[in-house]
């Protein structure tokens, strides 16, 4: 009897462990996407989505939509297979600043990247005499950018712990070194190779914010279709059809990525070894052009940008554009200052970090230490990285408008943080269950053999350990939200923009001043993302010590 | 019912895996502790002791039997409220704490003077006196383990077991620690249950030894 009564009380503590993020993610993510489901779905019979998917300007974006995910894609491991060469198989002096250099693109927020590249190729910007501005091969540079460090650092990886004896074995006997690349060196990081790029695909194809800030009115993806029909022509069954497509677009991504991933668990499960070799004479110019690419498109990109952010109306170059920041803009383009944005993004990251970080930290242990019942809290938990930003974002807008629990969504805030948090919850689980799964079970048993309760153990065991961890947690967590676009866009009121809706509004009004605005806007967006990363990674180093 | 009334009393348990088939590693065993005894389980690995020294911690849930000490029934009662202390093959000690953090966590209910006086005299117990600021991260094997012992010593326990506590550590330290074991265990009049693959360990330390093979006692 006593037996009983004690596993049951153990499954009640575990059920109210799950309650918090299972509700969380049931009424801000699960509801909102069925109601896309439901909305889009409905009137099929009567070919109303068909009329839809049919209508002027959408074959157009499904089709760009699948051209700038391919090209993207295409790009992206073109440039990072010899990158993942020079940076991972090889070893020479400055290797590790070059690596971390490719790094940084991939946490910078969209909007950034959008605007650098926008500056770049403007009509007076440093390649504006390629007449790219707005054009789909400026928005493939940018999905590159943005990618090139997945590929890079995935198949780097794979590539630094192959044996060179097979390729080496290959050469004696008779092969160029092409061929032995071909024939042994690529089907053994192939399955990292497709993984990375199946991953870079799901990027490239919820790129919503490069697409509508570089894209302008040239360029329109399913996603700024959506964004469209909700912003412009109010027409929420449009949004929830095309939001559907856009759900099958992910899924099929997903797929393929999940397919990919299961070759490079195989081949994860030989032996790990080091076959990176020094670089020699012969290496350098390969070195070297691969170094050149790499840098010209991640450092011009930053050049332009600042050097953009800097210029004023005239031709010269002045702080004027940051002073702005600080005055109200011309009323039509924002309503508050941009200062003011910035201070909203803060406070609505920090809550998303707060609900996200607490959220985690129940997932995390239900799925490590809880009976058994429990553990796919970490599989639903992913779910949000499934589904586009976008979509999340317009389920909010379509559900969410209205009194829950006594609160007027529809005249408070509070849908963003909340939206985030959605956002940023998969990647922080990533972080968190690993760490909870590397404290050794035995040190509870421990604390409960020495007479500890359950909660005791947890609060002076594991709440002590992960400590670390939950902070880097919280901080990947708060730059995802500083940076947040897709979401934001659909559920953040008129009167009070985060900072990247507000760089994307004044980059899509014509102006030189408000546009000098954005700008120097994008450059702050940029130092708050990057110091936010630099502080964390340097989180990452201490607790790897730890553990 | 049995004649010992005052110690540890498992009657008729099983503990099994789930698979398929079901592995069963400890196989309706039966066996006494007295109060004050040091008694060895000594066999292979993969015997099934560790698991039935589990099942009496607490920390593994049998299938069948029952557990009772000082004839009051306990198999269903959680691992912290048994009052049985547990000493791991590799210490676990709690790796943020001191020394001292780690032999006092058992014993935070005392106030503050006595829990340091008791610190003090477990280190003094062991041979580790004046090392209770260090990091655990900084002690060597064998000091490792005089923590793990103090710290489960430290609450007073009914029962101590103790998993292994010495197979961890090289050779010359084994012998050295295992009469420093037995002296510290029996000064403080512990009553103990030892899971050992050594016959030698067994025999230097305990006062009884049960042998074990699959999953039963000998």
């Amino acid at each position: 009897m006593a037996r009983r009564w004690v596993a049951a009380r153990r499954h009640l503590a575990w059920a109210a462990v799950v309650a918090a993020p299972l509700v969380f993610l049931a009424v801000f993510f699960a509801w909102p996407l069925a109601t896309v489901l439901a909305r889009g779905l409905a009137g099929t019979g009567t070919g109303a989505a068909w009329e839809v998917l049919t209508s002027p300007g959408v074959p157009e974006s499904i089709a760009t939509t699948v051209v700038l995910a391919g090209l993207g894609t295409l790009g992206s491991v073109a440039l990072g297979l010899p990158a993942a060469w020079a940076l991972y198989r090889l070893r020479w002096r400055g290797q590790v600043a070059a690596r971390a250099i490719v790094a940084v693109p991939f946490v910078l927020p969209t909007v950034v990247v959008a605007a650098a590249f926008g500056a770049l190729f403007a009509r007076h910007g440093l390649l504006g005499f390629a007449g790219l501005d707005q054009s789909v091969a400026a928005i493939v540079c940018a999905l590159v950018f943005f990618n090139v460090s997945v590929v890079t650092r995935v198949v780097g990886s794979a590539w630094a712990s192959l044996d060179p004896g097979a390729q080496l074995a290959a050469r004696t006997l008779g092969a160029s070194r092409s061929r032995a690349f071909r024939t042994v060196t690529l089907p053994a990081i192939a399955p990292a190779l497709g993984a990375a790029a199946a991953v870079v695909l799901l990027f490239c194809s919820t790129s919503f914010g490069i697409v509508l800030v570089l894209g302008g009115t040239r360029v329109r993806t399913i996603e700024t279709e959506i964004y469209l029909q909700v912003n412009q022509f109010l027409d929420l069954h449009a949004a929830a059809v095309l939001a559907v497509l856009q759900l099958v677009f992910v899924g099929a991504a997903l797929a393929l990525a999940s397919w990919a991933r299961r070759g490079r668990d195989r081949v994860a499960n030989g032996r790990e070894l080091d076959g990176s070799r020094e670089a020699r004479r012969g290496d350098r110019p390969w070195i070297t052009a691969t170094l050149a690419t790499l840098g010209a498109l991640i450092v011009l990109p930053g050049i332009a940008l600042v050097e953009r952010s800097l210029r004023v109306e005239g031709g010269g170059h002045s702080l004027a554009n940051y002073a702005a920041l600080v005055d109200p803009p011309a009323r039509s383009v924002l309503p508050v200052t941009v200062a003011q944005a910035a201070l909203n993004s803060v406070v609505t990251a920090l809550i998303a970090a707060v609900i996200a970080a607490a959220l985690t930290v129940a997932v995390s242990a239900a799925t490590v230490r809880g009976p058994r019942w429990t553990r796919w809290i970490d599989a639903v938990a992913m779910g949000p990285l499934g589904v586009s930003a976008v979509v999340i974002g317009l389920g909010m807008l379509l559900t969410l408008n209205r009194n829950v629990a006594g609160v007027d969504l529809r005249t408070s805030w509070a849908l963003v943080p909340l939206a985030q948090a959605i956002i940023a919850l998969p990647l922080a689980v990533r972080i968190l269950v690993p760490a909870t799964r590397a404290i050794d079970p035995r040190l509870r048993a421990a604390a409960a053999s020495l007479g500890a309760s359950p909660w005791r153990a947890w609060r002076t065991i594991d709440a002590r350990l992960l400590r670390g961890p939950v902070a880097l947690a919280a901080g990947f967590a708060f730059a995802i939200a500083m940076g947040e676009f897709g979401a934001t866009a659909f559920v953040a009121r008129p009167d009070r923009p985060t900072l990247p809706l507000a760089i994307a509004r004044l980059l899509s009004r014509p102006g030189a001043e408000n546009v000098g605005m954005g700008f120097a806007a994008a450059v702050l967006l940029a130092l708050v993302t990057a110091a936010v990363m630099l502080a964390t990674e340097r989180l990452r180093t201490r607790v790897r010590a730890d553990v | 019912m049995s004649v010992v009334a005052r110690g540890l009393l498992v009657a008729s348990l099983t503990v099994t895996y789930p698979g398929r088939p079901p592995i069963t590693a400890v196989d309706d065993v039966s066996l006494e502790v007295a109060t004050g005894e040091i008694v060895a389980l000594l066999g292979p690995s993969g015997c099934g002791k560790s698991s039935l020294l589990g099942a009496i911690v607490g920390i593994v849930d049998p299938a069948a039997g029952r557990i009772s000490f000082d004839d009051s029934d306990i198999t269903g009662t959680p691992i912290h409220q048994r009052g049985f202390g547990l000493v791991f093959q590799d210490g676990q000690l709690f790796p943020h704490l001191t020394v001292a953090g780690n032999i006092a966590y058992g014993i935070a209910a005392l106030p503050k003077p006595a829990r340091a006086e008791r610190v003090a005299e477990l280190l003094e117990l062991v041979g580790l006196e004046g090392l209770d600021t260090r990091k655990v991260t900084e002690l060597s094997g064998g000091q490792r383990q005089r923590v793990a012992l103090a710290r489960s010593l430290a609450p007073r326990p009914r029962l101590l077991c103790l998993d292994e506590p010495l197979s961890s550590l090289d050779a010359e330290l084994r012998t050295r620690l295992a009469d420093d074991l037995r002296e510290v265990i029996t000064a403080s009049g512990t009553t103990a249950l030892l899971v050992t693959h050594d016959p030698q360990e067994a025999e230097r330390i305990a006062g009884r030894t049960l042998r074990m093979a699959a999953g039963r006692i000998a």
